[in-house]
C-alpha cells in the first residue's frame, strides 16, 4: 500500500502553507530524514523530512503551489514493488472532503432561476483566481468545476495544450484529493477578493514608466504588504522621540563583556531589548492591543525583534523578555537571528510578539518611524547611537545620544501612557545598572 | 534492392493509414504505406467521397423538381444516369490521385501488395507482401499499424448477388435506377442510399429491425428524420422482423414480419446496409497476440494490440467506423511512437458523426438519453430552421439544433442538428467541446447573421431560457 506523505503542519494554528520547492522527484529513492521539500508559510520556510523510506510515485501538489491545507496529500511514496498504479484512485484518505452534495444541490436551484437575468450573472461569476496572482490557464469548464468545487486552480498542474488546466485535470485531483483553496468554497471568495484589492497598486501601470523586470511576490513579501497594510489603514499611529545618552551603557557593555568570557558578546540591541522589557513591565498599558470590544494588557512582555533577511525582514519573539537575563536573551537572539536569515525559524518562534523593537543603528540611521506590528499596540525604532553636542550643567558638552521613536496605536495608548514608557526606558538606558536588577 | 527496412509500415491506404504515413513521416520517420487495391482506401473511392458526389446530383434532381418555388420552370428534366455515376467515379479518381502525390511528397514509401504479418526479425516486426498471391517482397519495420478498413456485413439468408441485392460497393456504380428500392439498415449508409434513390424519383421503402432509424442519433432526431422522410413520400417501416430475402425474375422479394403481421414488399433492387464486419483476415494475426473480437482487432487507448510493435486504427480497430476517427488514430498512434509529449487518447464522445441524406444530419457527443443514463442532469435546448432567417431564404425551413447541456457545470454534452447544411456546422461544437467551453462562451461568442450558425448559438440560449428568435 503506498504511503501518503501529507502537507505537515508547522505550527498547531497553520491551517494552509505554501509548498514551495520540491527536493525530489518522481522515481527518486529516499530513505527516512531526507529532505523532500520546502514549505512556506507566512514567514517561514521549513523543510519536511521523508518519514519512511521508498521511491516517490507521484507528486500531488506541485512547486509553487499556495494555500494547500494541512494533511492535504502532497505526494505518494511506493514502497518497494509497488507502481504508480497502487496508489489509491480516491486519494486514500485525503481530508479534503469532496463537495457536500447539499451544497451542489443548493447551488443548482440558483443556477436555474426562472428569471433569465439570473442565468447571465451565474455564468459570469468569477472564477477563482488562483492564489499565486499569476494568470493560470485553464479551460472554461475547469475553471468552473474548480470553482465548484473550491479547487484552487494555481494548485493544479494541467495536462493539456501547453498546460492548460483541462476537465481532466481537475477530475484527476478531485478523486486524488487535492488540496482544496479552503474547506468551504462560499468562505473561500471573499478571502481571494480582498488579495487582489491590496496588491492592487493603481500607479503602477501609467504610461512612460522605464523598462523593468518583474519579481514575484514571495509568500512574506505579501504577508509584509498585507499586514502593513493593514497597520496603517487601521491603526492611528502616533510618534514619541527621545534622545538617549547611552556612553553609561556603552561602558556596562564592554565591561561586561570583558568579563563574561565564553563568546557572549551583548550588543546595544540586547540591552535595549532588556530596557525595553523592563520598562513595559513598569509601564504595562504599553504592552497592550486593540480590539473592538477590549483592549488587552498583555501579562507577559513578549518582544519581536524585526531581523532583515533576503528579500524581506522577519521578527523572532524574545518570550517573557522581561524575565530574561541580559546573557539569555543575547544567546536567543543570536540564534534566532542566524535561523531567521536561514529561514528555519518555527512559526511560534515569529508568531505571536506583545511590543516590537526594530534597529536601524547600524546603518548609520538616525531617527526614523516604524510601522506598527499588528496587533501590536506600538513599535520602538532605534537609530544610531551618535557623539552629538549635548548641554550638561548649562554647559556644552558631547554624549553618545541614541535617538528612539515610539509609534503608537492610538486607539490602545495615548500619549501620556507612552511618554511613561519613553521615560521608563530612557531611564534604564541611561543608568543600564538598574537594567541588571 | 529496394528499400525494405522501415520505422513504421502502415498497412491499408484509407484514411487511417495514409494519414498515420504522413504523420510519421513528419515526425522524422522512415514510413510506407501497403496498399491492396487504391489509395484513398473505401473513403475516398468507395465510401464517403464518391457518396457525396452522387448525392449531390440527386440534390440537383431535387431543386430542379422544386424550380417553381425559386421562380424558374423548365420541362422534360432528365438525367443520364451513367454521366452521374461517371462524375462520382472521377471525384474519387481524382482524390486518389490527390493522396498519392501526398505521400510522394513526404516521402513514403507505397508498396502495392497485400501485407501480412511474419514474425519477428532482430527486434523488428516482418510483413510479407503479395500482389495477386504471387510474393512482392518481406519488409521490416519497428512498428506496424494495421489499418485495413471494413467492409459491408452480409447476414445468412440475404446474401447479395452484386445485382439484384447489393451493398454500398456496388450501389455506388448503378447502370440503370430502380423503379422501386428496399434499403435493409437504416444507419447513415442505408439512409444516404435511400435519399440519393428517392431525389433521383425512385420509390423507396427502408426497413429497421429497431424501433426507430438512424439508431446512433439522439431520438428526437431519429423521429424528426423519420417524419422528414414520410413526408417526402419514402417508406419507412421500423420494428419490424425480416424474414426471407429471394431473387424474383425481374427483381427481389422480402418477406417482413411487423405486429403479428407478415407481408411480402417487392422491389427491383435491394441495398444491404446492415453494418459492417472488420478486415482482419489473412493478416498473418494468427498465432500472434493480437486479439480479435466480433471481427475487429481489441486496442488500448493508444492503438496498441497485445502484440509489441503491432498497433490497430480505424474501422479494423471497432466504431465509430469513421474516416475522421480512423485519421486521428493514426495520427495520435504515430505520435505516440515518436514519442511527442503531451499527448491525449482520442475522447470518442469528441468525434462528430454526419450523415448526408436530405435532410442531413449531424451530431457529436451524447444524445438527451445517453447524458442521462450517464448520471447527467440536463438542460436542453432547441431551436427549429423555422425560426431562422437564412434557413427561410434558402427555403430550407425544416430542421432543429438541439444542445445538451450539464445542468451542475454548463459542460456541453452533446449537439444534435437535422436540416440543410448541417455537417457543416457541427465542427462548431466540436471545438467547443474540446476546448471545453461552457455555455457562457457559447453565448457570448458572436455568430454572424443571416447564417444557419445563429441556430446553433439561439439552441444554447434556449437551454438557458433565454432564445430571442422563438
Amino acid at each position: 500500500m503506498p504511503i501518503s506523505i501529507l502537507m505537515p503542519a508547522l505550527s498547531p494554528t497553520m491551517s494552509e502553507g505554501n509548498l514551495a520547492k520540491w527536493h525530489v522527484k518522481v522515481g527518486d529513492t529516499v530513505s527516512a530524514g531526507d529532505v523532500i521539500a520546502e514549505i512556506e508559510t507566512d514567514k517561514a520556510t521549513m523543510e519536511v523530512e521523508a518519514v519512511d523510506e521508498g521511491k516517490i510515485g507521484r507528486i500531488v501538489v506541485s512547486e509553487g503551489s499556495e494555500g494547500v491545507a494541512v494533511n492535504a496529500v502532497i505526494a505518494w511514496l511506493l514502497e518497494e514493488g509497488e507502481s504508480e498504479s497502487d496508489i489509491p484512485a480516491d486519494g486514500g484518505g485525503a481530508p479534503a472532503p469532496k463537495p457536500a452534495p447539499e451544497a451542489a444541490n443548493a447551488e443548482a436551484p440558483k443556477a436555474e432561476a426562472p428569471k433569465p437575468a439570473a442565468a447571465p450573472a451565474a455564468a459570469a461569476a468569477p472564477a477563482p483566481q488562483p492564489s499565486s496572482g499569476g494568470r493560470v490557464f485553464a479551460s472554461p469548464l475547469a475553471k468552473r468545476m474548480a470553482e465548484q468545487a473550491g479547487l484552487d486552480l494555481g494548485s493544479l498542474k494541467g495536462s493539456g495544450p501547453q498546460g492548460r488546466i483541462v476537465k481532466a485535470d481537475i477530475e484527476a485531483a478531485l478523486a486524488g484529493g487535492a488540496p482544496k483553496a479552503t474547506a468551504a468554497p462560499a468562505a473561500a471568495a471573499p478571502a481571494q477578493a480582498a488579495a487582489p484589492a491590496l496588491g492592487a497598486a493603481p500607479s503602477a501601470d501609467v504610461p512612460g514608466m522605464p523598462d523593468y523586470e518583474e519579481i514575484p511576490n514571495s509568500g512574506m513579501r505579501k504577508v509584509i504588504a498585507k499586514r502593513l497594510t493593514e497597520s496603517k489603514q487601521f491603526a492611528p499611529h502616533f510618534y514619541l522621540t527621545v534622545d538617549c545618552e547611552i556612553d553609561a551603557l556603552l561602558k556596562v557593555r564592554k565591561q561586561l563583556n570583558d568579563k563574561a568570557g565564553d563568546g557572549v558578546k551583548l550588543s546595544v540591541n540586547d540591552l535595549v531589548i532588556r530596557a525595553a522589557a523592563l520598562a513595559l513591565k513598569q509601564v504595562p498599558a504599553a504592552n497592550a492591543s486593540w480590539t473592538e470590544k477590549a483592549i488587552r494588557i498583555y501579562k507577559q512582555v513578549d518582544i519581536s525583534v524585526a531581523v532583515a533577511i533576503d528579500d524581506g525582514l522577519i521578527t523572532p519573539v524574545i518570550r517573557d523578555a522581561g524575565s530574561k537575563g541580559l546573557k539569555q536573551i543575547s544567546a536567543e537572539m543570536k540564534d534566532l537571528a542566524t535561523r531567521a536569515r536561514d529561514r528555519k525559524l518555527k512559526p511560534e518562534e515569529f508568531q505571536g510578539g506583545t511590543f516590537s523593537i526594530s534597529n536601524l543603528g547600524m546603518f548609520g540611521i538616525k531617527d526614523f518611524a516604524a510601522v506598527i506590528n499588528p496587533p501590536q499596540g506600538a513599535i520602538l525604532a532605534v537609530g544610531a547611537g551618535e557623539q552629538r553636542p549635548v548641554v550638561k550643567d548649562g554647559a556644552l558638552a558631547i554624549a553618545t545620544v541614541m535617538s528612539c521613536t515610539l509609534s503608537v496605536d492610538h486607539r490602545v495608548v495615548d500619549g501620556a501612557i507612552g511618554a511613561q514608557f519613553l521615560a521608563a526606558f530612557k531611564k534604564l538606558v541611561e543608568d543600564p545598572l538598574t537594567m541588571l536588577l | 534492392m529496394a528499400d525494405t527496412q522501415f520505422d513504421v509500415i502502415v498497412v491499408g491506404g484509407g484514411p487511417g493509414g495514409y494519414v498515420a504515413a504522413i504523420r510519421a513521416a513528419q515526425l522524422g520517420l522512415k514510413a510506407a504505406v501497403v496498399e491492396r487495391e487504391h489509395l484513398g482506401g473505401i473513403c475516398l473511392n468507395w465510401g464517403c467521397i464518391p457518396t457525396k458526389a452522387l448525392l449531390r446530383s440527386s440534390e440537383v434532381s431535387h431543386i430542379l423538381h422544386h424550380l417553381d418555388a425559386y421562380g424558374f420552370s423548365a420541362k422534360d428534366i432528365s438525367y443520364d444516369l451513367k454521366k452521374v455515376v461517371d462524375r462520382s467515379r472521377k471525384v474519387a479518381k481524382q482524390l486518389s490521385g490527390g493522396v498519392a502525390h501526398l505521400l510522394k511528397k513526404n516521402k513514403v514509401t507505397v508498396i502495392d501488395g497485400h501485407g501480412k504479418l511474419a514474425g519477428t526479425q532482430g527486434g523488428l516486426r516482418k510483413l510479407d507482401v503479395t500482389k495477386d498471391g504471387k510474393p512482392v517482397g518481406t519488409y521490416t519495420a519497428k512498428h506496424v499499424i494495421l489499418a485495413t478498413g471494413a467492409r459491408a456485413r452480409t447476414l445468412p439468408g440475404m446474401e447479395p448477388d452484386g445485382k439484384t441485392i447489393v451493398t454500398y460497393k456496388e450501389a455506388m456504380v448503378p447502370e440503370s435506377m430502380p423503379k422501386s428500392l428496399l434499403v435493409i439498415g437504416s444507419g447513415a449508409i442505408g439512409m444516404e442510399f435511400a435519399s440519393f434513390h428517392h431525389d433521383m424519383g425512385c420509390k423507396v421503402t427502408v426497413l429497421e429491425v429497431v424501433d426507430r432509424i438512424l439508431p446512433a442519433e439522439d431520438e428526437e432526431i431519429s423521429a424528426f428524420a423519420q417524419k422528414q422522410f414520410a413526408k417526402q413520400g419514402m417508406t419507412i417501416r421500423t420494428g419490424v422482423k425480416i424474414g426471407k430475402l429471394e431473387k424474383t425474375g425481374k427483381g427481389a422479394k422480402a418477406t417482413v414480419e411487423a405486429g403479428g403481421k407478415t407481408e411480402t414488399i417487392e422491389v427491383d433492387k435491394v441495398i444491404l446496409a446492415v453494418g459492417i464486419v472488420g478486415n482482419v483476415e489473412d493478416l498473418g494475426l494468427e498465432g500472434t497476440k493480437v486479439k480479435v473480437e466480433k471481427t475487429h482487432v481489441v486496442i488500448n487507448e493508444w492503438m496498441e494490440t497485445g502484440e509489441p510493435g503491432v498497433y490497430a486504427i480505424g474501422d479494423i480497430a471497432g466504431p465509430p467506423w469513421l474516416a475522421h476517427k480512423a485519421s486521428h488514430e493514426g495520427v495520435i498512434c504515430v505520435e505516440r511512437i515518436a514519442g511527442v509529449k503531451g499527448l491525449h487518447p482520442l475522447d470518442v464522445r469528441k468525434i462528430p458523426g454526419c450523415t448526408y441524406c436530405r435532410p442531413q444530419i449531424a451530431s457529436v457527443g451524447l444524445s438527451e438519453a445517453k447524458a442521462k443514463a450517464a448520471g447527467y442532469e440536463v438542460r436542453v435546448g432547441r431551436f427549429p430552421f423555422v425560426g431562422n432567417g437564412k434557413a427561410i431564404a434558402l427555403g430550407e425551413p425544416e430542421g432543429m439544433v438541439k444542445t445538451v447541456f450539464d445542468r451542475k457545470t454548463g459542460e456541453l454534452l452533446g449537439a444534435h442538428m437535422i436540416g440543410a447544411e448541417v455537417t457543416e456546422l457541427i465542427q462548431g461544437y466540436g471545438v467547443a467541446m474540446t476546448l471545453e467551453t461552457t455555455e457562457a462562451e457559447l453565448m457570448h461568442a458572436v455568430f454572424p447573421h443571416p447564417t444557419l450558425s445563429e441556430m446553433m448559438h439561439e439552441s444554447v440560449l434556449d437551454a438557458y431560457g433565454r432564445a430571442i428568435h422563438f
